[in-house]
């Protein structure tokens, strides 16, 4: 019995120090976000207020993505859409090809990174530059996000220090994050000027304004539109908030939630294009409008990708991002994958023990945990549901509609206390590789009873 | 024996004892039944219990649960209160049963009237003392189905002011030093068939959480949960740690 994600979270636990670290680091960022929401006596109301306005977005997207067009190209913008992966990759694309770009910088987006846009520009000859440290960090390392508001959370500072020795001729051995990012942020210094395009993600759309609201910690969004004159701004459809009051909700929430921080550095509002430059903006579907359509999983769209389910998620914090199957890990990652493909990403839904810790931290209140609990019920029906599961599932239900053999099962079930280790305590037995199996009563509570031993 | 007794005279409680508890702890039964007697509770045992499904729901199997849903309804039909030691169970068929049994042409609606026994002793019965005395230093675990779905206490996610039911009940023992771990109500990694599919994952949880109450030093872990502590107990005997698990209903009922 066992997953792609189980087999992976025990390797990644094999490393006690690393897994050790990561744990209480992501768990020191949930205590600040508990620190910081608590400081607000409104925080419940906010969730509240948070998760209808996101019900409502979405259940009037048409109307509100329309208005947004329209007041973006009143704006200036350049307005496109794209239904699926394959055109807004191709949207990109063609606005860089007639601009003649070969530089290409982009700030974070996890919308970039469910697109596979980078390889997609890289194949045709576009140098995609990262401009997040973190995404930057990654990107040198050839390696992808373990989360979605951290993304090299998983690299300890030495294995960076190693990597920028080779990458910017930094001093072997000195590992001082100061020193580190100054080194990083020479370094980028030179590829924003080298830019000819600039991309960002957006954390919102304003439907009454038709302006894009990008929070980052670092500037480097702001830095990338600074310098190059063509910008190009792109966000999933369900970004959209109706207008700058709602948008006041969900700024005072994202950062407290995702990283304990009041709000993030940088809050820019993204309107119109610079003096003689331009704003490309690309508003993309790509299956969110089938999430529309199904009641058990709508909320899913309700998500901001703040990133604290998995800062509380006791099995994402102790099995890392790289186990999960799916790109985006951890509570909001299982159901994402699930609504993505169930038959490529089923194997993360084993990594939840039902806590229900998400559910609580969602600031948008996605009911994380009741939609695994629904993904479980289906993975029988999709025809991936583990066999063993269903054996002992069925074996159980058989001796428990039978209370006789039920009753037997307990009588004799003490025998086992007395086996040797050898046949309890083997490869085949999951429980016991962890820990002792519980000793049966020589009398069961229903014996008891019968023998009026209970009074 | 001093209480206020809230609860009607003739109101019956039938007594829940999941599969578990009547095969591994059948002392937490028998602790349970002197405890609501000691109270003036008018229980019974409907006979020849087996188990809520709740195993087979969280794996996937809702469909392996339904009869064992059905049978569990008619059980208890003439029961005014259902009342159980094990949160988790008890929270299953409160949330469950209502969609599981929906379309059945019998309805007993065991959902509407199943309480945790700590959940109802403190919300119904509402003792103002106890007579139980447990002279030890006892580390509260809370579960996630008792704090999150159940609402035995205030999840340490919320900004709502505390409160802890199992804390106010245990407040009633003589001589007993309550203390509550870091992390006070993180996963302790037990999650049904969670444990054995991801017993790598489940196994660090555990003694993460058996740390954390070591840590407190108290030499008891008492929780509304036996599945939890079963899962914490067989840690425990596998690393030979010194701290020990009992179930709240015995501290309550210490002496009796």
């Amino acid at each position: 019995m066992s997953t792609k994600h189980s087999k992976a979270a025990g390797k990644f636990l094999e490393n006690k120090g690393l897994a050790a670290w990561h744990d209480e680091t992501l768990w020191m960022v949930r205590a600040k976000r508990d620190k910081v929401s608590k400081e607000v006596p409104e925080w419940e109301h906010l969730r509240d207020m948070a998760s209808a306005i996101k019900m409502y977005s979405n259940s009037h997207l048409e109307q509100l993505l329309m208005e947004f067009e329209k007041n973006a190209l009143a704006n200036g913008a350049h307005v496109y859409w794209a239904k699926d992966a394959d055109e807004y990759c191709s949207i990109v694309y063609n606005i860089l090809n007639g601009h003649q770009v070969k530089h290409f910088i982009k700030s974070k987006s996890m919308l970039a990174e469910e697109c596979g846009l980078n390889e997609f520009l890289e194949n045709k000859g576009i140098e995609v530059v990262e401009s997040d440290l973190g995404e930057r960090i990654l990107q040198l390392m050839h390696q992808r996000p373990s989360h979605i508001v951290m993304p090299a959370i998983h690299i300890k500072k030495e294995k960076i220090g190693e990597l920028f020795v080779r990458e910017m001729g930094t001093e072997p051995g000195n590992n001082d994050q100061t020193y580190l990012t100054h080194a990083a942020r020479k370094n980028l210094r030179r590829k924003f000027i080298e830019a000819e395009a600039a991309m960002t993600g957006a954390n919102f759309a304003v439907a009454s304004t038709g302006e894009c609201i990008v929070c980052t910690n670092e500037g480097n969004a702001d830095m990338g539109t600074s310098q190059p004159k063509l910008q190009i701004t792109a966000f999933g459809m369900e970004k959209i908030v109706p207008d700058r009051d709602a948008l006041g909700v969900f700024t005072r929430l994202l950062a407290r939630s995702g990283t304990g921080q009041p709000i993030t550095t940088y809050t820019s509002h993204y309107r119109k294009p610079r003096k003689g430059g331009e704003l490309h903006i690309i508003i993309v579907d790509n299956g969110r409008s089938r999430i529309l359509a199904d009641k058990e999983h709508i909320k899913a769209l309700n998500c901001l990708r703040c990133g604290a389910c998995m800062n509380t998620c006791p099995v994402y914090r102790r099995s890392g991002g790289y186990s999960y199957t799916y790109f985006i890990p951890g509570p909001i990652g299982i159901n994402l994958g699930m609504l993505k493909s169930p038959l490529h990403y089923y194997d993360n839904v084993s990594a939840c023990s039902l806590c229900y810790s998400c559910q609580n931290v969602c600031p948008a209140k996605v009911d994380l945990a009741d939609q695994i609990y629904h993904w479980r019920q289906q993975l029988h029906t999709l025809g991936v549901a583990s066999s063993s599961k269903k054996l002992m599932s069925g074996g159980m239900k058989f001796l428990m509609l039978r209370p006789a053999l039920f009753n037997f099962a307990l009588k004799n079930a003490p025998i086992v206390n007395s086996l040797p280790r050898g046949m309890i305590y083997n490869d085949l037995n999951d429980w016991g590789k962890e820990r002792e199996i519980p000793e049966f009563a020589k009398e069961s509570f229903n014996e008891m009873w019968k023998k009026n031993k209970v009074k | 024996m001093f209480y206020r007794n809230k609860i009607d005279k003739k109101m019956k409680v039938g007594l829940f004892i999941p599969c578990y508890i009547n095969a591994v702890y059948p002392e937490v039964g028998v602790a349970s039944y002197k405890l609501l007697k000691s109270l003036g509770v008018d229980v019974d045992y409907p006979l020849d219990q087996t188990c809520c499904g709740q195993p087979m729901a969280n794996a996937g199997f809702e469909n392996e649960s339904k009869e064992l849903a059905k049978r569990f309804d008619r059980l208890f039909e003439s029961y005014d209160y259902i009342v159980g030691p094990s949160a988790s169970c008890v929270v299953f068929v409160r949330d469950h049963y209502g969609n599981l049994l929906e379309g059945e042409k019998h309805r007993c609606a065991s959902e509407g009237k199943i309480y945790d026994i700590c959940e109802f002793i403190h919300d119904v019965v509402k003792p103002s003392s106890l007579q139980a005395s447990f002279p030890h230093k006892v580390s509260i675990q809370n579960s996630c189905h008792g704090v999150r779905l159940m609402k035995l206490s205030s999840p340490s996610e919320l900004n709502i002011p505390y409160y802890n039911k199992l804390r106010d009940l245990l407040s009633l023992v003589k001589d007993i030093t309550i203390v509550e771990p870091e992390r006070p109500d993180e996963c302790c990694g037990f999650g049904g068939m969670f444990a054995v599919e991801e017993h790598d994952v489940s196994g660090q949880m555990g003694r993460d959480k058996v740390k954390r109450h070591m840590a407190t030093g108290a030499e008891y872990i008492v929780g509304a949960d036996g599945s939890c502590l079963m899962h914490q107990n067989g840690i425990i005997s596998r690393e030979k740690l010194p701290i020990k698990t009992i179930h709240i209903v015995q501290v309550l009922a210490a002496g009796l």
